[in-house]
Parts: C-alpha cells; sequence; structure tokens
C-alpha cells in the first residue's frame, strides 16, 4: 500500500516535470504555426531547421559560449580549489564566501552588474562579454565539485611521485589530476548546462546582433515562436537522452559478462 | 600539491568580475546624474506602484518556495529509498529537462494553462468545469514551482543521503513511532538542505522577470519587470541600481533571519 502510494507519487512528479517537454515534441511536428491548434502531422520544422540560418547561427553561438566558458571555469576553478585547500582558515572564509555571491546572488542583479561594469568602463557588449559573465557564474559550480575532492586527496601520493623522480609539473598532471577527474568532469558538466540553460545573466551583457537560443526565443515570445524552435529542442532533449542512457547502461553490461 | 598561489588567477577574476560590478550598482544607486550622494533612487521603491510590484513578488515567491518545499520533500525522502547508491537517477530525472531551453518549457506551460489549452480540454472532457488560471498571478506560482523545484529537491536529496539508517534505527528501538522519528529526527537533521532549498527557490522566484512576462501576460508587474524595463526600456540605470540595491538588500536580510535555522551554517546544494 505504502510502496503503491510511493510510486504514484512519485509517476505524477516525474509527469508534472516532463509535461511540458511532451507538449514541445509534439508541438514540434505541428504542420500548423499555433500553439493551440493540431494542424496535423509535418515534418516541415525538421526541414526548416537546416536552412534557418537565425537559428543554426544562435545554436553555433550557445554552444561555443557553453563550451568556451566551461572549459576556462574548469581550470580556474580546480586551481582555485588547490590553492584555497592550501590557504589558512581566514583567508579561506573570505574567498569562499566570494565565491558563493554570484550563486546566492539574484540572476537578475548579476547580469546588471556586469552590464553597467562593462559599459562604465567603455567595453562594448558582444560575444566577448557573455563570455566573461558567464565564467564568471560558472566558476563556483566548478569549485562546489572539485572542492569535495581536493579535500579527500592525500598529499602523500603527489609528494611520493615527487620522491620517485617526477617533475612537479608531470607530478601535476599524472597523480593530482587523475584523483580529482570525477569532480572535475561533473564539474564541467554543470558549468556547461548551466551556461547552455541562461538566460537573464546573457540578456543583459549580450551586444547587438549576438544571439544565443535563448535571447533568440525571448525576442520572439511576442509575435509567436516559430516551431523551429521546438524541432531544434526535441533534437538536443533526445540526443542527450541518448547519450545519458549510453553512458547508464553500459556499466551495467559489463557487471552481467563478468557474472 | 599546488600553492597558495593557485587561487590567485580566481581570486583577481572575483574581483574584477563580481566585487567591482556590485560596486557599480551601489555607486549608480546611490547617486544621482551630477555623481552627487542621494537616496532620491533607492526611495522610488515607497512609490505606490514599486511597492506594489515589490509585495507582490514577496507574496507570490513565499507560497511557491511553501509549495516547492511541500512537493520536493516527499519527493527526496522516496528517491532516496529507491536510489542507495547510484546519483544517475536522479541526475537523469532533474538534469535532463535543463537541456530543453528553460524559456520554451515554460512557454510550453501557456499551452498546457491557456484557456483552450491543453488543461481545459482535460478538464471538459472528463465533464468538470474549466479554469481560468493563464495569465493570472496563479499561473506565475505554477512557473516559479516548475521552473525552480529542482533546486529544493537536490539539496534536500543530498542531506537525506547523509542521515545514517542507525539514527532512524535508534529512534525507532527508543519507541519512537514513525510520524515521532520524522519529527523529532529525521525532519531536524535534514534543516540544512531544507535552508539551502528555500534560498534557492526563493531568490530565483522573487527577482524573476521571466515567468511573470511570459505566464503572467506582461500586465502583472514583478520588481523583477520593474527593474529589468528601467535598464532596457527606460535606460533608467540610476532607478534601476537604485531598486537593485533595495532587492538585494531584501534578500540579504531574508537570507540572514534564516540562517538562524541551520546552526550549522553549512551550504548543501
Amino acid at each position: 500500500m505504502k510502496n503503491t502510494m510511493k510510486k504514484i507519487y512519485l509517476i505524477l512528479m516525474l509527469f508534472y516535470l516532463y509535461a511540458p517537454i511532451m507538449v514541445l515534441v509534439v508541438l514540434s511536428f505541428n504542420e500548423a504555426r499555433s500553439r493551440v491548434v493540431w494542424g496535423g502531422f509535418s515534418l516541415k520544422w525538421y526541414k526548416d531547421l537546416f536552412t534557418n540560418q537565425a537559428v543554426l547561427s544562435a545554436l553555433r553561438t550557445t554552444l561555443v559560449i557553453a563550451f568556451v566558458s566551461a572549459l576556462a571555469a574548469t581550470v580556474l576553478g580546480t586551481l582555485a580549489c588547490l590553492g584555497i585547500n592550501r590557504m589558512r582558515r581566514a583567508p579561506r572564509t573570505i574567498v569562499m564566501g566570494m565565491n558563493n555571491i554570484p550563486m546566492m546572488n539574484a540572476d537578475i542583479v548579476t547580469g546588471i552588474s556586469l552590464m553597467l561594469c562593462f559599459m562604465a568602463f567603455g567595453v562594448t557588449l558582444s560575444l566577448n562579454t557573455v563570455l566573461l559573465a558567464h565564467i564568471t557564474f560558472n566558476v563556483p559550480y566548478v569549485i562546489l565539485s572539485v572542492m569535495p575532492k581536493v579535500r579527500q586527496m592525500e598529499g602523500s601520493t603527489y609528494e611520493a611521485a615527487l620522491d620517485l623522480g617526477a617533475s612537479p609539473v608531470y607530478a601535476f598532471f599524472k597523480v593530482v589530476v587523475p584523483d580529482l577527474l570525477p569532480g572535475i568532469l561533473s564539474g564541467f558538466l554543470m558549468a556547461f548546462t548551466m551556461s547552455l540553460d541562461d538566460f537573464v545573466i546573457t540578456h543583459f551583457t549580450t551586444g547587438a546582433g549576438v544571439n544565443t537560443l535563448s535571447t533568440l526565443v525571448y525576442s520572439e515570445v511576442r509575435r509567436g515562436i516559430k516551431p523551429t524552435m521546438y524541432a531544434l529542442s526535441t533534437l538536443m532533449f533526445v540526443s542527450v537522452l541518448v547519450l545519458l542512457i549510453l553512458i547508464n547502461v553500459r556499466p551495467q553490461k559489463k557487471k552481467d559478462v563478468v557474472e | 600539491m599546488g600553492k597558495k598561489s593557485f587561487a590567485l588567477p580566481y581570486v583577481v577574476w572575483m574581483i574584477g568580475f563580481t566585487i567591482i560590478p556590485l560596486a557599480m550598482i551601489v555607486y549608480y544607486g546611490l547617486t544621482d546624474h551630477t555623481g552627487a550622494f542621494t537616496f532620491a533612487n533607492a526611495a522610488q521603491i515607497l512609490t505606490q506602484e514599486h511597492a506594489k510590484a515589490l509585495w507582490l513578488s514577496v507574496g507570490l515567491s513565499v507560497i511557491s518556495t511553501l509549495i516547492c518545499l511541500l512537493l520536493a520533500y516527499p519527493l527526496a525522502m522516496i528517491l532516496k529509498g529507491i536510489s542507495k547508491n547510484q546519483n544517475s537517477l536522479i541526475v537523469f530525472i532533474f538534469i535532463l529537462p535543463m537541456w530543453m531551453n528553460s524559456l520554451l518549457r515554460t512557454m510550453a506551460w501557456q499551452t498546457i494553462l491557456s484557456n483552450q489549452g491543453v488543461l481545459n480540454a482535460v478538464l471538459s472532457f472528463l465533464g468538470l468545469p474549466t479554469v481560468r488560471i493563464i495569465n493570472t498571478s496563479g499561473a506565475i506560482i505554477f512557473g516559479m514551482v516548475y521552473d525552480f523545484l529542482p533546486f529544493m529537491v537536490l539539496p534536500i536529496y543530498n542531506v537525506l543521503l547523509k542521515i545514517g539508517q542507525d539514527k532512524v534505527d535508534a529512534a525507532r528501538d527508543l519507541g519512537a513511532n514513525g510520524v515521532q522519528t520524522f519529527f523529532r529526527v529525521i525532519f531536524p537533521m535534514s534543516m540544512p538542505g531544507v535552508v539551502s532549498g528555500i534560498t534557492m527557490v526563493f531568490v530565483p522566484s522573487m527577482t524573476t522577470f521571466v515567468i511573470s512576462n511570459l505566464l503572467g501576460g506582461g500586465k502583472i508587474l514583478l520588481i523583477g519587470n520593474v527593474i529589468e524595463q528601467a535598464f532596457t526600456s527606460g535606460s533608467n540605470w540610476r532607478l534601476g541600481s537604485g531598486l537593485s540595491l533595495v532587492l538585494m538588500i531584501f534578500i540579504f536580510i531574508s537570507m540572514a533571519v534564516l540562517a538562524k535555522y541551520d546552526p550549522e551554517g553549512s551550504n548543501v546544494i
């Protein structure tokens, strides 16, 4: 009885979380452009996707920003974790406190503050300002997932590598990085996802003519969104779904073979 | 493995892209166009229009935070029960939707909730009265709960995972029933997660302008809308900064009050 209730609750919540996604998938196959009228099954929005320059260039911009900002944030954040771990209590508290600001602050305040800062120092808003902004809000997520791994790491393995004749750089990449790798990878993924899904901060820091998928959608809200966007997000969703299933299924298969 | 100086690039980065920008808001918020000190921008919050927007934001975000907590806690407990050692399921459920653009997902609720929408079609099919929810505060709450629910579930789930079964067993051995065990042992121990979940839902819903734009039909103004308009359509930076300053102070006070319920002051996400 209790278990049935739990299952029903879980299914209801999953339905709630995934209902809008189902709606978007259905709408991507809608012949009519309307969001409330079903005009018959059609693949025309998928065809349009491959020739629609505005959507394709927004997709490219979004992916470039997500990848570059996540990469830069991962390097900056991982190094910072190693440094912070060596600090004494007082400076560490200050640095970690500053690190919490972008995460705890409202997106709108972060976006506005960066915009004001860029304008005041005469920096033209462009793709680069969006990148700087994304790196800024991504680093805290990297630190959050790398820091626990740094704390767990034992300094003795690095020292052992040095004693055995490794140079500090060699030891860093052969001993320290592999130890931290799970944290670094999940930090990178988290940063990538956050950057991909951001709208508010991009909205305030982007320049004329530079659109990510989010800002493109927002600019289309008034005149009605072209279902091409639904087709694109359906494709993105399905590819990540497949990727996640592949990652999660493979280890289990291995286990089966061993057994 | 590493020196203190490794943190230097990031410290410089934070000063350049977090501290100085915030100082800019304080500067613009507290000066007039001649650069002289004034409280006039921040005091604009007291005008009837702005005060109304602020209180509406507070009201809607408190309601949606409470709904999120009520929905998320049982969900986190169920998830803890079914995934003892694997985080992949949780990632699956909550990170996956983020790969579909959040604006589009919010727009999809417009399709579901609109007067001729999916929800009303289902209701009338079942012979139930239809509802008029789109372009009301109710629709905005709906959107807030949907958008920010994962930020409530994840911290609570993470804290629940750390509560050892031995503590629960001990409570039961000492004669507590299920309800007592929950309210005297599990819930108090999960407070850090609850506090961090509340902040992570309250702050974004308090400051949103997107959800109110998309689901409120542009007629309902939250404080986020007022600030956004000051910067984009009004180009009134000083007003926008002054109001942002008030908003920051408001959030800071709420978080300070909330921190009292989290004695360890730990951040769990």
